[in-house]
């Protein structure tokens, strides 16, 4: 009876993360004010980088710091959105009213990821096009994104929850979250330089265990923190 | 339907808007919490509807001897208040719908229509809840309010933005739903207590 209990509450959070989503992302298709500010400072970024370093003078390691730098700063640009909408339009206090917060975290953090998927499909293969990128893995570049993307939207709904409450929210966001999501930075950077490298110079599954692991410890912690959170 | 609150105090940082509160309202009856601006009318009523944690003293919902988890509550409370806004760039319907399924409502198009019918907004729920007027606005949010057929039905400043006939309908409401309902309002105004056969005043602190 309690397992069966526990399932419907499971079944219940579930779907109600998949509305706060879906409500979400009606809004956002409304106003597209996330997706402009992402994808606006990404392709910006990336010209302006591929205006000042040339296309054939960078070499692999240099390359893959700045796209990680493009998707970590563009990803800044918009993350914070999903929870400073919600105090700025005084719906916070209408969305706790109706949802349990792990639903809100989950719709939020579900919002995020589809976002910076949306705008990695985009950027990766112009930068790939435009700066001359070489991968030979792309699997492993594949997999690096994928699991830097949880991180990174993981870390990021987190720490704008936290933000959305002060006052001086777009400076703090950067802030705050740049030494919380720096190992997914500094791995993710690591993973793309040995996918662009003919032969594998280090062996990247411990590499992608640790963006694996990075995503599900933050998106746990997460979840577990954002009550406190939410209703202070 | 009882709802108990104990000692409730609230400090914001080392501000105190006010202690010890104690009252307990149950079905079938009208609570107005009165006091002038600043008292914390708004902070009480967002404390007792579970939207803000007290400093000290607990809230409890009992019904036939059982305490409501916080779970229960949320579905059997409506709120209503001027910080407590819907979806701006969504309509009317997509708000009340979003609101509907995430309460767990399955079939609730037909009490959605005649509420909105009710409150004088059928015709515009198509439209932006940016578009509404405020008055609106303020008639939007007692349909959302209502929607899920709450047990206890908070109202902070029940005439906002108003017009007499929007009044008089909210008024038709609150005759009909303290009857076998709980309803809690905060006000200043003299008109609203008519309902009241309970008060709760809060002074000013310091």
């Amino acid at each position: 009876m309690e397992s069966l209990n526990q399932k419907q509450g499971l079944l219940q959070t579930g779907t109600n993360a998949y509305l706060i989503f879906k409500k979400d992302l009606l809004q956002e298709f409304k106003t597209r004010y996330a997706l402009n500010a992402i994808f606006l400072f990404a392709l910006v970024t990336l010209f302006a980088v591929s205006f000042a370093i040339g296309t054939f003078n960078a070499s692999s390691d240099i390359l893959s710091a700045l796209l990680w730098i493009i998707l970590f700063f563009a990803s800044m640009s918009g993350l914070s959105h999903i929870f400073v909408r919600e105090e700025e339009a005084h719906t916070a206090d209408t969305l706790k009213l109706v949802a349990k917060p792990t639903e809100i975290f989950l719709g939020k953090l579900i919002f995020n990821i589809v976002l910076l998927f949306m705008v990695e499909l985009l950027v990766v293969p112009l930068y790939v096009a435009i700066m001359n990128f070489t991968i030979y893995h792309i699997l492993l570049l594949a997999a690096a994104l994928l699991f830097g993307t949880f991180g990174l939207a993981g870390g990021g709904t987190i720490v704008a929850a936290i933000i959305a409450k002060s006052n001086a929210r777009g400076a703090l966001f950067t802030v705050l979250a740049f030494p919380i999501l720096l190992p997914v930075l500094v791995t993710g950077i690591s993973v793309t330089k040995n996918a662009a490298t003919e032969k594998l110079f280090s062996n990247p599954v411990s590499e992608l265990q640790s963006l694996f692991a990075f995503a599900i410890v933050i998106i746990t912690a997460g979840i577990l923190l954002f009550d406190f959170i939410w209703n202070e | 339907m009882q709802l108990i609150a104990e000692s409730i105090t609230k400090y914001f940082n080392e501000h105190i808007i006010f202690k010890d509160i104690h009252f307990a309202a149950a079905s079938g009856s009208c609570l107005a919490v009165l006091g002038p601006n600043g008292s914390g009318k708004t902070t009480l009523m967002r404390i007792v509807s579970k939207l803000l944690a007290p400093t000290a003293g607990t809230v409890t919902f009992n019904e036939n001897g059982q305490v409501l988890t916080d779970t229960e509550i949320r579905y059997r409370i409506g709120f209503l208040g001027p910080y407590l806004e819907l979806y701006q760039d969504l309509t009317a319907t997509e708000n009340l719908s979003f609101f509907a399924k995430i309460r767990g409502l399955t079939d609730y198009q037909p009490a959605m229509n005649r509420l909105l019918d009710q409150f004088g907004l059928k015709g515009r729920e198509e439209d932006p809840v940016r578009a509404y007027s405020s008055g609106m606005k303020q008639r939007l949010k007692y349909v959302f309010a209502l929607l899920h057929q709450p047990d206890v039905l908070f109202v902070d400043e029940p005439r906002s933005n108003l017009d007499a006939e929007g009044i008089a309908r909210v008024y038709d409401l609150f005759s009909e739903f303290k009857k076998e309902r709980l309803l809690i309002l905060a006000t200043n105004d003299s008109e609203d207590l008519q309902f009241a056969d309970e008060r709760i005043e809060i002074r000013v602190a310091g």
